[in-house]
């Protein structure tokens, strides 16, 4: 690892295709920034991505990296981290890819607590299909395949990671890309799984969840005095249901990763050329 | 009386059945005898009618028989059950003195021998230990010394004490001093013991042992019977060689998480039933396009759906060759005997690194949950190679780099096969995606690309069809005019139902084959034969088919999709049957 590594060693020399004025662009900025900062290069970080226009993210920024199939980054990043804990694992996908699809694994990754950064461009949209309620989509929002509305609340993601057991609440704004960037700094850096929930607008189907609106909506609670690490505060702001809020939400001091609980030492890679040591004592053991 | 003889205990599932078997095939296998045990069991944890049976003798056996010597019934229920198997010569062991059992009616001509299990269990210390009184009497009515019985009651019970382990032998004494002193008369078995060492496993623990033994770091499952037992072997082993055992949430998951741990470069493992299979499929896709190694383990059941949990069949055959969507080139490998559970993971292994494919390894829930016995040397680890193919490293990375500095991983070579960088190595930064991508990794829809990289994967197999051999077992006469191909566990019984047609002047040439994709061709074997005549456990003959459509030819077929695997005696009235055309060839019912 060099200490020379600038955020731009992370982008790939293949074109974004999003549309422009996307949210993506300023979400992708901010994790890339993150990783320089926490002194990662792209040879040891490894990037997994879900469906989407989201999803795509591994293919504009340089590093390894899976594109998997829909809903299931997290596993495959937690089966990254399991065998190398050396790497710098992150995770990031849509609201469609990580809350609907993929909702359960979302609640089993919380719980497992694999010390990784899951990265969510919420637009509360299915983008890449061309405009379809999401999970995080409004009760009576108007979408090609629900023309009246959803007609059901959205899903509150920060309270089922809350409700999981998250060690690391975080909600950014891609707009906003000097503290989304320090966002998804700290959870990076925590010692866990790091949550970040983006708002990432969709500037061609989301005409209600805009960068207006976040902007005129949204509360720093950097500038307020919420304690991070008080799990009834946290709740509380997960569960006002018509405030928007950007910072930490909740964070876990005393937060162990699943593979250090686990034991797991250094990269699984290297195996001898033969049966290791001692295999013989397996056949043994069946006298 | 035969060589072999043929035990079993059955009973109420919760009833202790297993392990009771368990202790007397070690207790066998420790005597120098060859053990081949089956089971018989209803999805259910409690309740229902269970059994365990063992067949033992000096020669090796390889499959079940339908001939009981010895039954310990716990219930009446287990008379009945076994009512077919029973001869005049056979001793039903039960406990007359219980009053469920004030019923039991013998059938033909066999022994009763009431020994009053429970009483002598609670003198020599608890009621719980009647089955061990069941198993010493089993002893002194087969004249089995009863020290070797003494080893695996330690072994059974050891964890819970020296008093515990006491007890048992006490108990066992019980019930062989019982028949020994109100029984007086030989019973007409004499059972042998050698000095040959044998070890005892299944099919299931045989795979585990196999992963260790090729370098597997990682195993991500899900339970499901019947291939839990591999989950259940490697957890707490594998750790003491470097690798972890995870158990996700459900099967989309295991075969991710695995896939991932296969991407850092762990050797890794997921192995899951028909059900967990359909959920793994979508994720096959991408293991194959991504070009990742990873050994999936099918251990099959009765299906569709979840169908008969607890019963055998073999009918994932087009599911492992042909699911998932698009086109994708796989190893499909199918273990015929429980030694081959072991040595075919390794192979598994080796052929996933040095092909960067999927590679299913299909078993059964005959052999998953039947234990035999072999010499330890069966399994020697200084046989064990480990080749993980083309990987790169900083030293040599520079030759797989684009003008650009680029990796490529995908790089369309002419033998198939990529170079492979593990992440961290310095350079081989790159993407890969179950988009249809350029050497890259590069999402691409560029005509010319996709045909290159979709020729690319499927020409890994051509390389592997030059370099490896895909060949099968064969047995008996080379010249017969009859023909019989079998895939998995049938194997076994095959074997012996040779021995039986045999003896009525029936001469049979056997090929027994452990690949299904790819395979042998088996177009000159089959030319050669007057008859030929594929064996499984399905109901529509999947392995039958793809013979037919290798050779060009039809071919006779017998199937038995009742749930229980094929025995040797059956298979042999089978083949003369389907060879005098009297009947159909299926069997349709036990
Ligand atoms: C199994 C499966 N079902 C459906 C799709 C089609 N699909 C592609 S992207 C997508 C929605 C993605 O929505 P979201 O995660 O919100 O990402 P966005 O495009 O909005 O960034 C769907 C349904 C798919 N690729 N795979
Ligand atoms: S459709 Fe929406 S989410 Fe997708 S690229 Fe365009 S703006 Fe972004």
């Amino acid at each position: 690892m060099s200490s020379d590594i600038r955020f731009t060693d992370f982008k790939s020399d293949k074109q974004p295709t999003w549309c422009p004025g996307c949210g993506d662009f300023g979400t992708m900025n901010g994790m890339m920034k993150a990783l320089a900062e926490t002194g990662n290069d792209p040879d040891n970080t490894f990037i997994v991505a879900g469906i989407g226009c989201s999803g795509k993210i591994g293919t504009y920024m340089h590093s390894y990296a899976l594109h998997g199939v829909h809903g299931r980054a997290l596993p495959v990043g937690i089966g990254v981290k399991m065998a190398n804990p050396d790497l710098e694992v992150m995770v990031s996908g849509g609201d469609g890819d990580g809350y609907s699809i993929g909702a359960g694994h979302f609640i089993h990754a919380v719980r497992r607590n694999v010390d990784m950064s899951y990265v969510v461009m919420d637009n509360r949209i299915y983008g890449l299909t061309k405009g379809q309620a999401s999970p995080t989509s409004r009760e009576d929002f108007e979408t090609s395949t629900s023309p009246d509305g959803p007609n059901q609340p959205p899903v509150n993601p920060k309270a089922l990671a809350l409700a999981a057991g998250a060690t690391f609440i975080a909600q950014s704004f891609s707009s906003n890309s000097q503290r989304h960037a320090e966002l998804v700094q700290e959870a990076i850096e925590h010692d866990g799984f790091g949550f970040v929930n983006v708002y990432s607008p969709c500037v061609t189907f989301n005409d209600v969840d805009t960068y207006d609106y976040f902007r005129d909506t949204i509360e720093d609670l950097g500038e307020t005095d919420h304690d991070r690490h008080d799990r009834e505060q946290a709740k509380e702001k997960i569960l006002e249901g018509d405030k928007e809020y950007m910072g930490v939400l909740y964070q876990d001091e005393d937060s162990v990763p699943f593979e250090e609980r686990e034991g797991v030492e250094g990269s699984m890679a290297e195996i001898p050329d033969g049966a290791p040591e001692g295999a013989m004592d397996l056949v043994r053991e069946f006298y | 009386m035969p060589d072999d003889l043929n035990w079993a205990i059955g009973g109420e599932a919760g009833d202790g059945i297993d392990s009771t078997g368990k202790i007397f095939a070690q207790a066998l296998s420790r005597a120098g005898r060859h053990v081949f045990t089956s089971k018989d069991f209803a999805s259910r944890i409690r309740g229902g009618y269970t059994a365990s049976k063992i067949r033992t003798s000096v020669d090796r056996v390889e499959s079940v028989v339908d001939r009981l010597d010895i039954l310990i019934a716990l219930t009446e229920r287990t008379v009945h059950e076994n009512e077919e198997e029973l001869h005049e010569d056979s001793v039903v062991i039960y406990d007359g003195e219980r009053s469920t059992m004030q019923d039991v009616e013998v059938p033909h001509g066999a022994t009763a021998l009431e020994v009053p299990l429970k009483r002598l269990a609670e003198e020599a210390g608890g009621a719980i230990m009647l089955n061990v009184v069941a198993l010493g009497a089993a002893c002194e009515v087969t004249n089995f010394p009863i020290e070797n019985l003494d080893e695996s009651l330690q072994k059974r019970f050891g964890d819970k004490g020296e008093a515990i382990v006491e007890n048992n032998k006490k108990a066992a004494r019980k019930g062989q001093e019982y028949v020994r002193e109100e029984f007086d008369y030989d019973f007409g078995y004499d059972v042998e013991t050698t000095d040959e060492d044998y070890v005892l496993l299944n099919g299931d623990e045989a795979i585990g042992m196999g992963a260790i033994a090729a370098g597997c770091r990682f195993y991500a499952g899900y339970p499901i019977t019947p291939a839990t037992d591999v989950m259940e072997y490697l957890t707490g082993r594998i750790d003491q060689f470097g690798g972890k055992v995870v158990q996700a949430e459900d099967e989309l998951s295991a075969i991710n998480m695995a896939l991932g741990a296969a991407r850092a470069g762990a050797r890794s493992m997921t192995a899951t039933s028909g059900p967990g299979i359909d959920l793994m499929t979508e994720t096959f896709g991408l293991v194959a396009t991504s070009e990742t190694p990873l050994v999936i383990c099918d251990v099959m059941r009765s299906g569709p759906s979840t169908g008969m949990p607890t019963k055998q069949e073999q009918g994932d055959l087009n599911m492992t060759l042909y699911g998932g969507h698009g086109e994708i080139p796989r190893f499909v490998l199918a273990p015929t005997t429980i030694s081959e559970c072991f040595w075919k993971t390794v192979e598994a292994f080796n052929l996933a690194e040095k092909y960067q494919t999927p590679v299913f390894l299909v078993s059964d829930l005959a052999m998953a949950v039947t234990e035999q016995t072999f010499s330890p040397d069966t399994f020697d680890m200084d046989e064990v190679e480990v080749d993980r193919g083309k990987v790169v490293d900083e030293n040599d990375i520079d030759a797989w780099l684009d003008e650009k500095g680029r990796f490529q991983a995908h790089f369309a070579a002419a033998d198939g096969i990529s170079p492979r960088a593990f992440p961290g190595t310095t350079d081989g930064a790159h993407m890969t995606t179950g988009l249809e991508h350029d050497e890259l990794g590069r999402r691409t829809e560029d005509t010319e690309v996709r045909v290159e990289q979709v020729d690319k994967r499927n020409r890994k197999v051509e390389t592997a069809k030059e370099e490896e051999e895909f060949d099968y077992r064969e047995f008996g006469d080379p010249e017969a005019d009859t023909l019989v191909i079998s895939w998995g566990s049938n194997e076994g019984a095959m074997r012996e139902g040779m021995e039986l047609l045999a003896a009525e002047g029936i001469d049979v040439r056997f090929i027994s084959v452990p690949y299904i994709f790819p395979r042998p061709d088996l177009s000159e074997e089959v030319e050669a034969a007057e008859t030929t005549i594929v064996v499984e456990c399905n109901a529509t003959g999947q392995f039958a088919d793809v013979i037919e459509h290798d050779v060009l030819e039809r071919v006779e077929r017998i199937n038995k999709y009742t749930g229980v695997r094929f025995d040797a005696d059956e298979l042999a009235e089978e083949v003369k049957a389907t060879l005098e055309g009297s009947t159909t060839a299926e069997v349709e019912a036990e």
